[in-house]
């Protein structure tokens, strides 16, 4: 097949970007979406010019680098999918495909389609954690989980940071990010001594990169792993409660 | 080769272990409201009380279709209201006092949010965005929320205040609402107005729970079936008021 990309191409974060336009033939209709850009990047190279710099490792839809607003849309036309998991198949012969990078302000571009992510980081130290003893391995099943609590955590932590939540939102909100990493841990008898703390860390951390949410359900839809915007009205619920909660009472059950 | 600048680092560089919230000094209304998630949540709750007042507001007025007394009379009573524990007007008053206070505080927050997202985006998207899930309604929240804060100054001019023009006697709400109407470019003015705010009541009242954190999977899928019945509520009862008289079956 045949397709024509516009990519975004910056030299560096200060530098002036523009589309530039390119032809691809003899496409093969199961590439995934990055074997294109590596079949560019080989022509770009043969042709001594500079080859499309762009995020990716695992390929597998599980790291999360793949970042790329495709058609408007982060990741592409399909649902539920990264980057690296669109396969050429889904679109027409001879399609017309516009690629640009995360814009946010959170999301300093390096280059072309690379930008800087390091804001999640940020967000991710000021609570992602739990207090575990050391020692020898607890013995498994020790603490016991209800089976709806583990699914809801599991859904929340599929979470794999790309940043297409901020990418997708109209206002360059992190919030379904930050919900997924709260909520993954707030949800489980393990992040209970840490709750209020890691919700309002975490929540505070994000409003000093990130815009706000106004419940447009963007992210949502754009989110390689479908995680559910429920997880930010439950974050929501817990920064409110953590800002009224007295933290010196926070043992006491009811 | 032309050489990759130095991503611009120092803007994500922030202390790694932020302030407990416990051990800061500002006071907790001013540390609380410095929040987003705060903010939307005050925008939620001011959102309630201007949903319950739409709500009755329209019930009060749809007396109009039981004639001038009927009207005229729920005016009254308005003034009356809480006597004789509160001497005339007083709760109208604590009322109206409240409703300013939820009319600034759901604007101000509204505003102030605005920028934050703004400045969140400093560089805007090159190519055309494909949105999957946004509607109409949540894309013109700012606008349909302007609109409506305009109309109610119009509205408070035309009908509270008897400064558009129309023939206008305080307490005759009645004749002052018919005469009013009874002209083509108002009753258009109310017509588009009841429209705007029922499609901010569409976002909004689905909107609200999420700010709320009120989220539960036996119920979700109702909150926006709310949204939808309460804004078509509000919309058929307001419009059909401008829109009878102006055609004359009210009159
Ligand atoms: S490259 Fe790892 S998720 Fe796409």
């Amino acid at each position: 097949m045949k397709v024509t990309l516009t990519v975004w191409r910056q030299a560096g974060p200060a530098a002036q970007g523009r589309f530039e336009t390119y032809e691809l033939d003899e496409v093969s209709e199961d590439m995934s979406f990055l074997e294109l850009f590596d079949v560019l990047n080989e022509r770009l190279i043969a042709k001594g010019e500079e080859p499309v710099a762009f995020d990716h490792d695992c390929r597998e839809g599980i790291c999360g680098s793949c970042s790329m607003m495709i058609d408007g849309r982060p990741h592409g036309p399909e649902l539920g999918t990264a980057t690296c998991q669109l396969h050429m198949r889904k679109f027409a012969d001879g399609a017309k495909i516009t690629v640009e990078p995360w814009r946010a302000g959170a999301f300093p571009l390096v280059r072309d389609l690379v930008v800087d992510r390091s804001a999640f980081d940020r967000i991710v130290e000021s609570g992602g954690y739990i207090t575990a003893p050391t020692g020898s391995a607890p013995d498994g099943n020790l603490i016991l989980i209800p089976k709806a609590v583990a699914d809801s955590a599991m859904d929340a932590a599929a979470c794999i940071g790309c940043g297409a939540c901020v990418a997708a939102c109209p206002n360059s909100a992190a919030n379904l990010f930050t919900a997924a990493k709260v909520m993954h841990l707030n949800l489980l008898p393990q992040g209970q001594p840490e709750r209020w703390e890691r919700v309002t860390n975490m929540v505070d951390t994000m409003e000093q990169f990130f815009g706000s949410c106004t419940n447009h359900g963007e992210c949502e839809a754009a989110c390689p792993k479908e995680i559910s915007i429920d997880f930010i009205a439950l974050m929501n619920r817990d920064y409110i409660k953590a800002q009224f909660k007295q933290r010196r009472l926070a043992s006491q059950r009811g | 080769m032309t050489k990759v600048d130095e991503a611009p680092k120092a803007r994500l560089e922030k202390p790694a272990h932020p302030v407990p919230k416990e051990a800061r000094t500002r006071p907790f209304i001013v540390e609380f409201y410095g929040s987003a998630i705060a903010k939307k949540w005050l925008m939620a709750i001011t959102g309630i009380m201007l949903m319950g007042f739409v709500f009755a507001h329209m019930v009060g007025n749809l007396k109009v279709y039981l004639g001038a007394d009927d009207l005229n009379h729920y005016g009254e009573w308005l003034r009356e209201m809480g006597e004789p524990i509160f001497p005339r007007t007083v709760l109208l008053w604590i009322m109206r006092i409240g409703l300013i206070g939820a009319f600034a505080v759901h604007i101000v927050s509204a505003a102030q949010l605005t920028r934050m997202n703004r400045k969140a985006r400093p560089d805007k998207y090159e190519s055309p965005r494909d949105y999957a899930a946004a509607n109409f309604a949540s894309r013109t929240m700012r606008w349909t929320g302007v609109i409506v804060g305009l109309f109610v100054i119009f509205h408070l001019l035309d009908l509270t205040w008897g400064a558009t023009g129309a023939d206008w006697t305080r307490g005759e709400v009645y004749e002052n609402l018919v005469a009013s109407f009874q002209r083509v470019p108002v009753a258009i003015v109310y017509i588009l107005a009841n429209i705007a705010l029922g499609i901010h009541l569409y976002h909004g009242g689905w909107s609200m729970f999420q700010s709320l954190g009120w989220n539960n999977r036996k119920f979700n899928d109702w909150r926006r079936l709310f949204a939808i019945g309460f804004a078509a509520i509000i919309v058929v009862g307001n419009v059909s008021i401008p829109l009878l008289v102006v055609t004359g079956v009210v009159d």
